[in-house]
């Protein structure tokens, strides 16, 4: 039986009235690449923010390896969407990569060569070195999202939440970020992936979540990616070609 | 009193080094802060904050001059605003900066738009932008009623109430210039210490968060600068200018660099340079209000940094563009031409000018830049591709 790395239970958040999720109970196994599948307004990305702790839910509590999210934050590592952040920010790609090294820091220390020298590693890992003193304006949308995978991957993190990596990205890069995070999972890692595209969902990851609202499966893609479930979750007659 | 002799007396004349060290700081103070405000896109909070300190400057004088309390019918609040002056009171001493009811006053209403403002964005489906508007408004309104309720009474002194408006920096004096330097020390020294937080939490607030870093912790504390450095300004440059204080030095820095720390000690400087001749200039021409004088320098920062600046500039991206174009076109000309030589076996046939004309890219000037290359000769009404061009176009797209 493998560890569980993430634990949810009942996690329910609202933003006015109606839920936007609703009773959430999840378990996430211990190094798998997990996609959270669903309709606009299913509150996927909702789900990760809440475990994040940057939404605050209406009930519920999460826990990372047994403990709460709190105590075991330097285990976690997170990618936000890359439409959140100005990107016209005064700042070079990295300097951004070297924020992932902060969380370690804590308050009022600054970062040093060590720290510097896993920026670099990081920015090396995804094709990013030659940019590494270029205005962030300055950089193509893949080359951007490359660059927040690298913030989290100097996280170093054992699980890594990403909002949408493969958004508004080139197919090179698409294939680039896909590698590393299999690399990731392989090196027993916990990878969940706001993911859009359901075509690839069996070629890219082991494990998915179907969310609209409530939960409505959870498992491995090889035993629960399928039509019934997808009907279920997108609520029209969804068929997809999917290559057992 | 000219320009000049303003500031050959800088150096000998106490009042005039008073008020032209306080607006420096002043400036310099804002600039920093004003540049948070800018990245952050709460450009506006800095207006709606300075206009609502207006209420509590007139409250201060009330207090001040008639000992009237207008807040004492509602008993409870009075005491609470009277006790809360004291608190402050004792700090401001511990700075140095003496006895400024009116300060104090602007401070704490300040600070209540301030809370009211995220309360209202909070709690409400309102935009942020509405509730700037409506708190701006609403304490700036209170504000006007109470100074003309002032203006009513006998025996008013309201000598320098109206100074709160636009800004007079004349009337600055010692120790509201040491006040200034131990904010902007204190500031200066939070900003230094927290750079990497402030930093982050610009840049991506909710990444900061499940990094472990109080968010709500940093956001109040250069929020509260933010009211700080305002509050310190009314006098200066008055409630309806201020903001374009915080965010005119900022706005041009960006232009210059793509640091942040770079970024914030130009606006620092901008600010300062702004402060210092916006005071001379309102100084030596018959004490006009100050607020207008240093917001129209401030505007020839701005103004100058968006067409100047090398990398942002309007003018030098215009250039860039035209060249750019510029090159394109004789690259597309040389292809023309290219395509031509080549059904040759001699590529060296010459072919008549008139031929080109049919190409749009095409001019008389593109043809000689192009023979000044030695990538075709020409010679009469006729061109010929040399050996060199006809290199240079085969090879055109290759380097990308």
């Amino acid at each position: 039986m493998q560890k569980i790395a993430i634990r949810v239970d009942d996690l329910t958040v609202a933003y006015n009235y109606k839920p936007v999720l609703w009773d959430i109970d999840l378990e996430v196994p211990e190094s798998v690449l997990m996609a959270i599948v669903g309709p606009n307004g299913a509150g996927k990305s909702t789900l990760i923010k809440s475990i994040l702790g940057i939404i605050e839910p209406i009930a519920g509590s999460v826990s990372i390896y047994g403990k709460p999210y709190d105590k075991q934050r330097k285990l976690v590592a997170y990618v936000p969407q890359k439409g959140s952040v100005d990107w016209d920010f005064p700042t070079t790609a990295l300097d951004v990569v070297m924020m992932g090294t902060y969380g370690r820091l804590g308050w009022i220390k600054r970062p040093r060569s060590k720290e510097k020298k896993a920026s670099l590693e990081a920015l090396e890992k995804v094709g990013m070195l030659p940019f590494k003193g270029r205005q962030i304006s300055k950089l193509s949308g893949g080359q951007q999202q490359r660059v927040f995978l690298a913030r989290a991957l100097v996280q170093n993190a054992s699980i890594y939440f990403m909002d949408e990596p493969f958004q508004g990205v080139d197919a090179t890069t698409e294939i680039a970020i896909i590698n590393i995070l299999k690399e990731l999972r392989k090196a027993g890692k916990t990878v969940i992936v706001v993911h859009h595209d359901l075509q690839t969902v069996p070629e890219y990851f082991d494990w998915v979540t179907f969310l609209n609202v409530k939960k409505i499966a959870t498992g491995p893609v090889k035993d629960i990616f399928n039509d019934d479930n997808l009907t279920k979750t997108y609520g029209i007659n969804y068929k997809v070609a999917v290559n057992k | 009193m000219e320009l000049s002799e303003y500031f050959s007396q800088l150096f000998s004349d106490y009042t005039l080094r008073t008020i032209t060290l306080g607006t420096a700081i002043l400036g310099a103070i804002c600039g920093m802060l004003g540049s948070f405000a800018v990245l952050r896109k709460q450009s506006l909070l800095g207006d709606a904050i300075s206009h609502a300190a207006l209420p509590g400057i007139a409250i201060g004088f009330l207090i001040r001059e008639y000992q009237i309390d207008p807040l004492e019918k509602v008993s409870v609040l009075g005491r609470v605003f009277n006790k809360i002056v004291t608190v402050i009171q004792w700090v401001l001493d511990l700075f140095g900066g003496g006895t400024n009811t009116l300060l104090i006053g602007a401070l704490i209403s300040g600070v209540l738009g301030t809370f009211l403002i995220r309360g209202i964005i909070n709690r409400t489906h309102l935009k942020t932008d509405t509730a700037l508007g409506l708190v701006l408004s609403l304490f700036f309104g209170f504000g006007i009623l109470l100074l003309t309720f002032i203006q009513k009474q006998p025996n008013a002194n309201q000598a320098g109430l109206d100074k709160y408006l636009f800004g007079q920096a004349a009337t600055l004096v010692e120790s509201d210039v040491i006040l200034m330097a131990s904010v902007t020390g204190v500031c200066l020294v939070i900003l230094l210490l927290f750079w990497k937080e402030f930093k982050i939490l610009l840049f991506d607030a909710d990444y900061t968060k499940t990094l472990g870093f109080n968010t709500r912790f940093i956001d109040i504390l250069i929020t509260f600068f933010i009211v700080l450095a305002i509050v310190l300004g009314l006098q200066t440059v008055g409630v309806v200018l201020m903001s374009a204080m915080l965010l005119a030095p900022a706005a041009a820095a960006r232009q210059w660099t793509n640091k942040l720390s770079v970024m914030i000690v130009l606006a620092a400087i901008f600010g300062a340079f702004s402060g210092v001749f916006g005071t001379a200039i309102s100084a030596s021409q018959n004490n006009l209000s100050t607020g207008p004088v240093i917001v129209l320098v401030t505007g020839v920062f701005v103004a100058f940094s968006f067409i100047f600046s090398p990398g942002r500039g309007i003018l030098f991206k215009q250039i860039r563009v035209y060249k750019n174009r510029r090159d394109l076109k004789l690259q597309k000309t040389l292809q023309f031409m290219f395509d031509i030589a080549k059904m040759h076996n001699d590529i060296s046939h010459p072919h008549a000018i008139k031929i080109l004309n049919n190409f749009q890219g095409y001019t008389r000037g593109t043809l000689k830049e192009l023979e000044e290359k030695e990538w075709v000769a020409v010679q009469g009404q006729k061109w010929s591709m040399t050996e060199k061009g006809y290199d240079a176009a085969a090879n055109l797209y290759n380097t990308n």
